[in-house]
């Protein structure tokens, strides 16, 4: 059982990192909660399955070409939908919460409700430690590490990097140095959309795809990224593998635990949100005035 | 014949000279009136559920327009007045009459919980933090389904009334009341206080406002709000199920108090009045009905991208305008102040009397 919780944990945990961090991401640089982010790891997954599936494709063209598919639709609803109210904070909160909606009745009218499913991209089991992995869970770790470093060295090692923390730190100066900060907050927007629908596309073959699978992991990765401290990259990596193996043990431990691994990760949110009101490695922001 | 006239004069005087006033208050006499003049039940219905929402949407404002607490999770507020209410008057066999205000209670109970876990958090943190509450919630009620219901819920409940139009006149008249209770609260002192409190917290705070102490009293006066409309609406449609405390409630009422236009009251009330019987009416086409959520959703996308503030103070900018000098409202049309006589720049109507003078 032991085995069984590491293995899960730190799968589910590199999963959530991929969509915390990408959240975390958008909320530091244009401060924008946006919680059609799953939305997009939905749309990913369905692109996926259909590409997959419907037209027959390989699965390294269709997991590429949905991820393209999904980041460049995702800058489109940037524009369309959340630039011209940026000003107004409320009005890009119910605007992502709209947009998430859209995408799920989208999605249930032309694929209708029920489950879908998609074959493995890899089969078969490696034995670790005792514990059979299949090799897609495997999979799903290996390219979460891989993103992750390549998330890492995007933002510390090139330039555009420099500029979105620069523009996360402070807007108006990172503005004042040359620094195009709509070009900026779009070019953010695109890599977190592109971690998210990584993420699904490669989450696809264990979960079921419905219009109703971006609820779950939503609450989850605010979670994360509150637990975390909004904003912080550290946290929110840390958070996703501390709530990956909270829920791993109350799903194996508890009786009934499958019904309470949300409520005891929440819980674990809201005893650090206690003791540290601005998460574990927030920083606390200067009251705007 | 004194209060008569003294009254007709109040109307004339204070309501009657805005046209926002005239509307809401045509508005309330058309709720009272509806069943005699259009008494379909399924029209009945769907008003008495939208009554039950507007208390839930304005509620939410009190908290979140006014006080700047977006709260995410304020099903939980409702789903714990309606499980609280059901449990009790299932179990001890009481009257639901008495059950609704142990709903509301035990909800203000939650509220004060909640309100006391968020003290130190602000902005974002608080809003994503909320959002948990009714998840936990409702993970414990799916872990003990002996007690709660499971996923079924509390089933069997009692009526408040036995007719529909009782029903109908129940839900009304709880709207009016708790509405206008709730806009007196927010017009008073104590609304000042809490939009000092949205605007700048620590300045408030270095004005000797007990900060702490009023968060935590809005959130004890919204949850009770909020509470009484979970208690009568699960008594209403007789199941206290889990779908009073899902995020898709929550998200809902945040919807609805944007939409409207926060820190107003009436605005949420008069989303939820547009938006629940609108997604109602789309469900009866076939041809459509499977994309109401839909076509709510890109409606609430559209109305944002032109008037970002909320409907009601658009339509309010519309039709009154704020003298320059005491800052009292008027009609638009209006040329001079009705209080202090001072000049009012008005579109539109100052043009054409521009025209007119200057040959």
């Amino acid at each position: 059982m032991l085995q069984d919780i590491l293995v899960t944990g730190l799968v589910n945990g590199g999963v959530y990192a991929l969509l915390a961090i990408g959240f975390s991401l958008i909320f530091g640089v244009a401060r924008i909660v946006n919680i059609a982010h799953t939305a997009f790891y939905m749309l990913a997954a369905y692109c996926f399955y259909s590409l997959l599936v419907k037209a027959g494709l390989g699965f390294a063209v269709s997991g590429i070409v949905s991820v393209a598919a999904v980041t460049l639709f995702s800058v489109l609803c940037y524009r369309l939908v959340i630039e011209p109210v940026r000003e107004h904070e409320s009005a890009v909160l119910i605007a992502t919460i709209a947009l998430a909606l859209v995408f799920q009745e989208l999605m249930l009218f032309s694929f209708g409700g029920h489950y879908l499913g998609i074959p493995s991209t890899l089969d078969g089991v490696v034995n670790l430690a005792g514990v059979s992995v299949p090799y897609q869970r495997l999979l799903i770790l290996v390219v979460a590490a891989l993103m992750l470093v390549a998330t890492w060295a995007l933002l510390y090692r090139t330039r555009l990097g420099l500029a979105i923390r620069a523009t996360a730190n402070d807007i108006e100066v990172a503005s004042l140095m040359g620094m195009n900060v709509d070009r900026v907050a779009m070019a953010t927007v695109a890599i977190s959309v592109a971690l998210a629908a990584i993420a699904g596309v490669v989450v696809a073959p264990v979960l079921v795809v419905d219009p109703f699978m971006w609820l779950s992991p939503l609450v989850t990765m605010l979670a994360i990224v509150v637990l975390g401290g909004l904003g912080s990259l550290k946290g929110s990596l840390i958070g996703a593998l501390v709530i990956g193996y909270v829920e791993a043990i109350t799903v194996f431990a508890l009786p009934s635990g499958a019904f309470l691994k949300g409520a005891v990760a929440l819980s674990i949110m809201v005893l650090v949100l206690l003791v540290r009101p601005e998460g574990l490695y927030g920083v606390v922001f200067e009251e705007e005035r | 014949m004194y209060w008569l006239r003294r009254g007709w004069a109040e109307l004339k005087n204070e309501v009657f000279v805005l046209p926002s006033r005239t509307a809401v208050l045509a508005w309330a006499l058309a709720l009272l009136v509806l069943p005699y003049v259009y008494g379909d039940p399924y029209v009945l219905r769907i008003v008495t559920l939208t009554c039950l929402f507007a208390i839930f949407a304005a509620s939410w404002d009190l908290l979140a327009g006014y006080t700047g607490q977006v709260n995410f999770g304020h099903a939980l507020f409702f789903g714990a007045g309606a499980y609280a209410s059901a449990l009790v008057s299932l179990n001890f066999g009481v009257t639901p009459w008495v059950t609704v205000w142990i709903g509301a209670l035990v909800a203000t109970a939650f509220g004060v919980v909640v309100g006391y876990l968020c003290q130190r958090l602000r902005g974002s943190y608080l809003s994503l933090a909320t959002l948990a509450f009714p998840l936990i919630a409702l993970g414990l009620l799916f872990a003990f389904p002996d007690f709660s219901g499971g996923e079924l819920g509390v089933s069997g409940l009692r009526r408040l009334a036995t007719t529909v139009t009782a029903n109908y006149y129940v839900a009304v008249l709880a709207m009016l009341a708790v509405v206008f209770g709730l806009w007196l609260i927010a017009d008073s002192k104590f609304g000042l206080v809490l939009h000092a409190i949205r605007d700048d917290e620590v300045a408030a705070r270095a004005s000797g406002i007990n900060t702490p102490r009023y968060k935590l009293a809005v959130f004890a006066v919204s949850a009770f709000a909020a509470g009484l409309a979970g208690a009568l609406f699960a008594h209403y449609i007789r199941v206290a199920g889990p779908s009073t405390l899902e995020t898709a409630l929550s998200f809902q009422v945040v919807i609805w108090g944007i939409f409207g236009g926060a820190a107003t009251i009436y605005g949420p009330v008069a989303a939820v009045f547009i938006l629940y019987p609108l997604t109602e009416w789309l469900a009866n086409f076939r041809a459509i009905g499977e994309l109401r959520l839909l076509i709510f959703a890109v409606i609430v996308l559209l109305v944002l991208l032109f008037m970002p503030r909320g409907l009601s103070p658009w339509v309010r900018d519309r039709i009154e305008t704020a003298c320059p000098r005491c800052k009292q409202r008027n009609r638009a049309w209006r040329s001079a102040c009705r209080l202090c006589g001072a000049p009012l720049e008005n579109r539109g109507r100052s043009a054409i009397s521009e025209k007119l003078k200057s040959p």
